[in-house]
Parts: C-alpha cells; structure tokens; sequence
C-alpha cells in the first residue's frame, strides 16, 4: 500500500470525512493499541465524562481505567506525574481541560519536562504530550479563552504543534505520541468542530513541514490553527476582488518551516501572519524576523499582521467575536497591501 | 527491632554510605573555598543519615527524587563520586557534562532522577514514576525526597500528596526537617512543627523520627518500604535533622541560635551510628577505620579525577536539548 501523503490536498478524491475531535480521538486509540506505555492521564477524561470536549470518548471504556486517567484537579501534579512517568518508561498523554489552565503547571512544564534532558547531560528523555484547547469560542471569557502558543515556542526543549483540519490533527498528534520530546499539542476549540477528509489507513505528519492550504500569488497569508480556515474564507472574498492568495498553516510553530514560508513570500512579495492569540508578542514576531531572513529583498510591501485585539478575551459575543480575526479582517489587510490608499 | 537485627554486611554498608557523604560534603567545602568549583552549593553536612538510612532499603531498580541539596541522596542510591565531583567542576566528564552542576546531579543508571533547583519541584515526578512502578513493575519504590520549606509549596507539595495518596502509588515521602528554609525557621514559616501531621489530610501514614540516628532512620523506612512495595499506596516520614553548615555556600547561619546549633552538633549522625556500630553491634574499631580509609582514598581520587576532566566547549551548549537521531 502506498504511504499516505502528509499534505491533505494529496488524499484521493472521496476519502470518509470526520471532525476535529474524532480524528484525535482515533490518533489516541491508535497509538494506545499500538503501544502500551501511552496512558492518559487528565480531568474528567475518563467513564464519567470523556473529556470536556469528548476527545477521550469511550477509550477508558476500551483500555480501562489504569491507562485512562481520572485525575484530582491539579494541573501542576497532572504534568509534573506526567514528567515523571515518562521519565521512567512511560509515554504518557496529558489533558489540561482549557489552555488557560496550563499556567498552573508552568513549573513542571517549563522547568521540569523542558529542561531535564539538557541539564542532566543527554541521560533523560521525557516523552511526553500535553494536550490543551486554546483560543476563543463558546463565550467562557477571560478564565478560559486565551492563546499561549508563543510562550512555550520560546521555551528551548518544547515542541509545538497547532493543527486546524482534521487530517492534521489526526497525523501531527500520533507524530507527537511518538515523540520522544515534550511537546506542547495546542488544539482550538473552534476547530473541534471542523469536518475534513482522514484516511482510514495509517499515516503520520512529520513536525516542521509546513502544508500549503491554497495556492495563490499575490499575497502570503500565513495563519495557525482555527486562522487558517478564516484565512480560507477571506481568499474567497478576495478572489471576489481579482487577488490570488497562498494559505500557509506552519502545523508546527516550534519546529517552524522557515522554508516554505519564505519561498511563498519570494514569489508573492507579500506576507500577513493571522494568529488569534494578541498580537504583542506573539508568535507573528518569529514568524516576520524569518520572513526578513528568507525573503527581505522580494518583499514588494511591509510584512504585516491581523491577530488578537491586544486585550483579554470578553465575556459577551460582541468582545468574543470582535477580539478574534475574521475573514473580512484579513481580507481588507490584503487589500491594503496590495492596493495602498 | 534493634541494631543486632540488621545484617552486618548492611550496617557495613551504610556506615560506608554516611562517611562518604560526609568526606564528600566536606572536600566540596574545602574546594569551594579555594575557588576550584564555580556557583554555589548545598551541603548535605549533618543530614547524613536521613538519606543513609531510607536508601539502605532501597535497590537500583527503585527510584529517587532529590533536591537542591542533593549530594547525599546521590551517594546514597549509588551514585560515583568521581562523575559527582566533575559535574561540580563543571566538567565533561561530569554526569551532566557540566550542564547541571550541583543543583541537577542525576544518574538514571542507579534510579537517581535528578536532584531539583525548584524547592518541591521533584514531588510531583516521584508520583509520576510511582505510577511507572504501579503500572509496569509492581514492588518497585520511590523515595521522594523534599524539606520543611518545600511542605509549603501548594501545586508542588500538596496536589502530589494527594495524586499519589488516591492511586495508591507506592512512594516514601521523606521530609528532611532541618527547621530552616534558607533564613526563615519553620516555626514562623509553617502551620505545623511536625510536618508529618500534613501526611493525615491525605490519608498517608506517618512516622517521626530522629534524622540524626541510621539506624532509627533505616527502621521506619524499613517499615515505609514495606507497606509500598505490598502496593498499599504511600508512605511519609519525616526526620528532624539539623544542617551543619549555612543553607549555601557563603551563609554563616547566624540567625540560627548558638545554644541550638551546638545541641545537634553534639548529635553528630556519623560519631552516633559509629558508636553504634562499635559498642552496641561489636564491630572492630579496625573494621571501620578500614572503611573510613578506604572513603577518604576515593575522595581524594574524585577530585584529581574531576581537575582533570576536560572543560566543555560553547558549541555542546546546543546539543542535547532534543533527543533526535542525531543527538
């Protein structure tokens, strides 16, 4: 059988499609049939309730209750138990039921899982994955709605990987269990949602290989995770006004394909990094200085974003869905620069 | 159960263990001062038998977490003095090839998980491979090492009491109470003067004991070890002990009460379990001073050993983060 390609454009025509949330749910029954070290560990993952977004659905029930994990609500002992049972032959997988919780457990995760390797001369390793919903959706407001991406981009150690479509969270999340690095797998909320073709045979997505989304030449729109399909409606729109854009979803923003951003950027001339998480210091920055690296004399306007107001995530629809880039948001950045006033 | 009851090649053994940490400790004192090891350092001077006296129940195949006060927990599960004393050196062929320094000392080889910069930073990872040892090798042990200053700590202390206590993971929390976090005594500092009575809230059985004695030491961590390797879930036990020296490296400890600091010093752990060992369980003086010549002779070997290892070079600092193919 011939290996399933790692970009979604080149699955056949016809291929069953399945949400976000039921492609990571058969990466995790994959690779726990695959290997008996991955247990889960997590908050309400288990019989009672499945994960708060049923990502764990029926796998206590099929691996039993040692491999899936009820834990107390203690964000800190849930990664710092994962650490260190991956350092000890496990691999285990560990829920943080919303990305904002994740603060909780910084020290096991910055201090602990990332550094260990390093500081212990090369005599650990520490595979581990933490799974967490980021991003906005669902009005939860400020205790449940954030993006923290960069901080753990900026943290030598992690990986992180942000998928969108369901063929990407599927390959990149069975490539992360199979990691033998800590590695942060940032999922969105509002991508739980989102249907898309997944084979049914196996297949894995190499970290650091960025996928094109859609072809253009006019502009390269650079977007993560939930950004990339707002990004897909805005080059609609901007099909509409005669401009072609090329969609670039990095997958991974530690590794980043430095390459494949620059090459599109070489024959667009033109580049816009659409991230939700705010857009002071995020990871739009990274992504502009290798921009300027790869491509600085092709560009034919400055590089620019559409991200996250600076500001927190709102309790009313009006603060949620105004904090968060949409498609007519990116749509006029394009046309700005393409067309200046 | 008396000294008699424990075979004589253990007591041995763990004589051997506590004199080495204290002529390690010592020699790194000594080092330090002639600015031959660069940072800072936590001796473990004075707690020698706190560490002595749990791992003396312990195997290779069990595991170990630690502290930023580390050394004697290395020792006593196994470790080699020799990679110990280069790592403080800041060598290559130290067993973080400089990368760790005193603060980070691991050697997964013998089960030692790493000593800790992050006061209660190891807690929740000895739960982590409790759970290792629950799921994978039933009747193997952690011993988590921590002090009266880490019971304070909320996600790092508390939430593992409770993970492992729930799971029923067989761990040995052993809080080494030396009355001190850094300045700050434990009667200002924590609600309890006996932190074992925190082990209640978690439903955790407890013992006290005398940090100072080996043999009291390796009694109730001999039960400890017991009750977690039959799979009844944790253990704590907590040893009052005292630091010989400041918190690091330059700290006089003033703010500790001359009258209190020559009351345990007179309780020296190495002359007490000497003693013992001569006059209660009539081993030769010879016997042991054979051993104590035998310690200073690879202490002395450790730090020519160390001096002569090799200085890393700037390019190993990016290497090694990531376990890939090609590092």
């Amino acid at each position: 059988m011939a290996p399933v390609s790692v970009f979604e454009k080149d699955i056949p025509a016809g291929t069953r499609e399945i949400g976000v949330v039921d492609a990571l749910n058969e990466a995790l029954r994959e690779e726990m049939a695959r290997d008996e070290n991955v247990v889960l560990m997590g908050e309400d993952i288990g019989l009672n309730w499945h994960g708060a977004f049923k990502v764990t659905k029926n796998l206590a029930e099929e691996f039993g209750t040692d491999r899936v994990r009820d834990t107390p609500i203690s964000e800190n002992a849930i990664i710092g138990c994962g650490v260190g049972a991956a350092l000890t032959g496990l691999h285990p997988v560990c829920e943080i039921m919303f990305g904002d919780l994740v603060t909780l457990a910084m020290d096991q995760i910055v201090n602990q899982a990332a550094k260990n390797r390093f500081m212990f001369g090369g005599q650990a390793s520490v595979p581990l994955v933490i799974r967490t919903p980021f991003g906005a959706g669902g009005n939860y407001a400020g205790h449940h709605s954030s993006s923290y991406e960069a901080w753990f981009a900026h943290v030598p150690g992690l990986k992180v990987v942000q998928p969108s479509t369901a063929f990407d969270s599927k390959g990149l999340l069975k490539t992360a269990i199979r990691d033998n690095n800590p590695v942060m797998f940032c999922e969105h909320k509002r991508c739980y949602g989102q249907k898309g073709p997944v084979p049914e045979e196996e297949y894995l997505i190499p970290f650091g290989v960025a996928d094109v989304k859609r072809e253009g030449d006019d502009v390269t729109i650079i977007a993560t995770s939930f950004m990339v399909f707002q990004a897909l409606k805005a080059a609609e729109i901007l099909k509409e006004e005669g401009i072609s854009a090329e969609i670039i979803d990095p997958r991974t923003i530690r590794p980043l394909d430095s390459k494949t951003i620059g090459n599109s950027v070489k024959k667009t001339g033109r580049a816009i990094i659409v991230h939700e998480a705010v857009d002071f210091g995020g990871i739009s920055g990274e992504i502009t200085k290798q921009i300027i690296k790869e491509a600085f004399w092709y560009l034919d306007a400055p590089v620019t974003t559409v991200a996250g107001l600076d500001t927190i995530v709102g309790f009313s629809p009006v603060f949620e869905d105004g904090f968060r880039p949409d498609p007519n948001k990116i749509a006029a950045a394009a046309q700005e620069l393409i067309r200046p006033a | 159960m008396d000294i008699q009851s424990i075979d004589p090649e253990t007591l041995l053994h763990m004589y051997e263990v506590a004199f080495k940490i204290r002529q390690f400790e010592s020699k790194v004192y000594e080092v330090f001062n002639l600015n031959l090891i660069p940072g800072t350092m936590h001796l473990y001077l004075g707690e020698e038998a706190v560490a002595t006296g749990v791992c003396g129940n312990l195997t290779n195949e069990d595991f170990l977490t630690s502290t930023h006060r580390g050394h004697g927990h290395c020792i006593a599960k196994g470790a080699d003095v020799k990679k110990m004393m280069a790592e403080l050196f800041g060598r290559t062929t130290g067993y973080c090839h400089g990368k760790g320094g005193s603060m980070h000392i691991a050697d997964f080889a013998v089960g030692m998980l790493g000593a800790n910069g992050v006061v209660g930073g190891g807690i929740p990872i000895a739960a982590g491979a409790g759970l290792t040892c629950k799921l994978k090798h039933p009747g193997r042990v952690v011993a988590c090492f921590f002090g009266d200053g880490a019971s304070n700590q909320g996600a790092n202390f508390h939430e593992p009491l409770n993970l492992a206590s729930v799971w029923k993971l067989p761990v040995i929390f052993v809080c080494e109470n030396n009355l001190y976090a850094m300045g700050t005594p434990a009667r200002i500092a924590c609600s309890v003067q006996d932190i074992a009575i925190r082990a209640t809230g978690y439903n955790i059985p407890y013992q006290i004991v005398d940090g100072m004695d080996v043999v009291a030491v390796y009694e109730a961590a001999k039960e400890a070890v017991e009750y977690c390797r039959a799979g009844n879930g944790p253990y704590f036990i907590e040893a009052k002990t005292y630091r010989m020296k400041g918190h690091s490296k330059y700290d006089p400890a003033t703010y500790r009460p001359e009258e209190e600091v020559q009351e345990w010093l007179a309780r020296d752990a190495i002359q007490l379990y000497r003693s013992k060992l001569i006059d209660d369980a009539g081993f030769p003086a010879d016997q042991i001073e054979t051993i104590e010549s035998r310690v200073n002779q690879e202490i002395e070997d450790a730090v020519t050993w160390a001096s002569e290892g090799p200085q890393p070079v700037i390019e190993d600092a990016l290497k090694g983060v990531y376990l890939e193919e090609d590092n």
